[in-house]
């Protein structure tokens, strides 16, 4: 088991090096350099110091020997700093991954108590009323645009009602660490948290009803009734343990996509997380920050990948990792 | 990898493509009738629906002559207009009006939609074939691939890609920067995330369709790969290529819908009907309707493009109907 764990770490290692090389590739590709931003910022500038500086900062060099530096500086801790906050990047980066992970983590968890029973439900009486009726939400849920649903919730609870703010992250004045501010940021998540859960659910039932419904037809659930067995616990002792081996592999696949629904979310209601932070850097060319951004976001989905293929060995037991 | 591990691909397949079937499973005879074609009636209204929108969309000139307006007009005296028989939807907040502004949005949505599917399923195509035919170094390096693409979070990827500068790439100016340039770089971009899904499906029923008797025959009757290949292998991988490359659609618009939400894709003043909705946001307080129309035609496309891949999923597919 640990020799299997070292092995999809390794090989997570590999695939997030060369996607490093790729991401830093495509970042180059950018408009513009920092120098170019130096050069619009102040005017003072001649074509004879730009110069100068690009070689300094070896700007004029091939992109593999400035991959190569930047590499080096990376392992040994130095991301480097942020344009746009002039902060280190990772200074920047940390809370929000916080940010975004507690986001995810409520849409999912919410996501999935939804999708279960529903999902459940649908496949224990196939075709049927309910059946049909949960795979009208479940498509409804798969063809809604994120952002949309994410402004048409904006005028319904802010617009209409007024009972929720349309963005943020937290109500400014209100002393950190006290039952208010817990509150006051619980409410700035209900709605990102809403957008997401609705978005993700309907991808779940969809899976979990096909999973059930596969389970369903193994011939150990034809003996379990057979031996009178009663419907609800055949569901949920025969068929769900074995339904959810298939489930948690999406699951975690399905997690490079929440973390776009996060992106767009966190965008709409201007809320700080990794994904409204790695927007803002493409947008405002801060190369550092978009860089590491984009290779934290792409880590973190690896490493749920990864947990997933240990939670399944763990779910299968005719999997044996000697 | 240890022995004993499957691949992570292996497991998801069936219920990847399970899970883009709507029914399945044992039912009662009786009302079986009546649940297909509820379903059906579905796939129908969508595809009348679809059909509808189409001939809308390349109506949009004469309708515009019709109504006597031009979509890119601005006219800063009339902004949010609400609806009149001179502005069916009323106008946006620069005057333009907005029901025109649908139409010619739904021809790039549409058009991106449809140009980026059919390339999808043609690229899927050729490269699955391959790959599930020959299998070997190629395939597993090919599956290793699609692996990693479904594991990614596109979006932000999309996002860097969508922010490339062509001219650093060597294009010349006049095309990096042309007016359709966006229409062809967010249809590039799609294409080349977009084509993993087709070729694994192409692949897989490609592996079980080269086992069978029929190929076999042609092989041993000294047809070269090739000619197996399309006379053989392809007109009996047709019906899920069908069905994976309809539902593609809606992903695709869904896709370039988001991307120019944020500004990233079809560019101003081309509408689009993700592009629609980037100022809607700012408006909301003063023009919720403006932020409600082009969200609903992506809505009711991708949905029906949904709906439309799930019935002939069904109608294609022999054992849905039985199973």
């Amino acid at each position: 088991m640990i020799r299997f764990i070292l092995q999809r770490l390794a090989e997570t290692a590999l695939v997030l090096l060369v996607m490093s090389f790729v991401i830093y590739g495509l970042i180059s590709l950018m408009p513009g350099d920092p120098i170019d931003l130096m050069i619009a910022s102040d005017p003072s500038l001649t074509p004879e110091d730009a110069a100068r500086l690009k070689a300094v900062y070896g700007l004029d060099r091939p992109l593999h020997e400035r991959y190569l530096a930047w590499l080096g500086a990376a392992l040994q801790g130095d991301f480097g700093y942020s344009r746009l906050y002039a902060r280190p990047v990772l200074e920047v980066l940390w809370p929000r991954l916080g940010n975004t992970v507690l986001l995810m983590g409520a849409s999912f968890t919410l996501a999935l108590l939804l999708a279960l029973p529903a999902g459940i439900l649908a496949a224990a009486r196939p075709h049927g009323l309910g059946d049909n009726l949960i795979n009208l939400v479940a498509f409804a849920g798969i063809s809604i645009p994120t952002f949309w649903l994410a402004i048409l919730l904006i005028i319904l609870f802010a617009v209409v009602l007024g009972v929720l703010p349309a963005g943020g992250t937290a109500t400014v004045g209100i002393a950190p660490g006290s039952l208010a501010a817990l509150a006051d940021r619980a409410t700035y998540l209900v709605l990102p948290v809403l957008t997401l859960t609705l978005v993700s659910a309907g991808t779940l039932i969809r899976y979990i009803r096909a999973a059930m419904i596969e389970a369903l037809r193994q011939d150990h659930i034809r003996t379990a009734r057979a031996k009178g067995v009663g419907p609800i616990r055949l569901l949920l002792h025969h068929a769900l343990r074995n339904a959810m081996i298939p489930v948690v592999t999406i699951l975690a696949l399905d997690f490079g996509t929440l973390f776009s629904g996060a992106l767009v979310a966190e965008t709409i209601f201007a809320y700080l997380g990794m994904g409204k932070t790695i927007y803002d850097a493409v947008m405002g060319n801060d190369y550092n920050l978009a860089l590491v951004g984009l290779l934290l976001a792409t880590a973190v989905v690896l490493l749920a990948n990864l947990l997933a293929d240990l939670a399944y060995a763990w779910l299968d037991p005719r999997i044996s990792y000697r | 990898m240890s022995r004993g591990v499957d691949r992570q691909a292996d497991r998801i397949e069936p219920l990847l493509s399970a899970a883009a079937r709507l029914p399945t499973g044992a039912t009662l005879q009786h009302g079986r009738l009546w649940r297909r074609f509820l379903r059906h009636r579905l796939a129908a209204a969508s595809a009348g629906l679809l059909l509808l929108l189409a001939v809308m969309v390349l109506a949009a000139p004469l309708i515009e002559a019709w109504l006597g307006i031009n979509a890119n007009a601005v006219d800063l005296l009339n902004r949010f207009q609400p609806p009149s028989p001179a502005h069916p939807l009323g106008t946006d907040e620069l005057g333009r009006d907005l029901l025109v502004r649908l139409l010619y949005g739904g021809r790039v949505s549409l058009g991106i939609g449809l140009v980026v599917a059919l390339a999808v399923g043609v690229i899927g195509t050729a490269i699955g074939l391959v790959a599930g035919y020959f299998g070997g170094r190629f395939d597993a390096l090919l599956m290793r691939l699609t692996d990693g693409v479904i594991a990614l979070p596109l979006l932000p990827l999309l996002i860097v890609l969508a922010a490339i500068d062509f001219s650093k790439l060597g294009l010349p100016d006049a095309i990096a920067a042309s007016d359709q340039a966006s229409f062809y770089r967010m249809a590039i971009l799609i294409t080349l995330v977009g084509w993993t899904t087709v070729a694994r499906l192409v692949r897989g029923a490609t592996l079980s369709m080269r086992e069978r008797e029929f190929v076999r025959a042609a092989v041993a009757l000294g047809a070269g790969p090739l000619r197996v290949m399309a006379m053989h292998v392809l007109p009996n991988v047709i019906s899920p290529l069908v069905v994976a490359t309809t539902l593609s659609v809606g992903n695709i618009i869904l896709l370039e819908s988001v991307l120019s939400f944020l500004g990233l894709g079809i560019q101003p003043p081309l509408p689009s009907w993700g592009n629609m909705l980037t100022n809607a946001q700012e408006l909301i307080w003063a023009a919720p309707a403006l932020a409600v129309w082009p969200g609903l035609m992506i809505f009711l496309t991708v949905i029906a493009f949904n709906f439309l891949g799930d019935g002939l999923q069904d109608a294609l597919d022999p054992r849905a109907i039985n199973g």
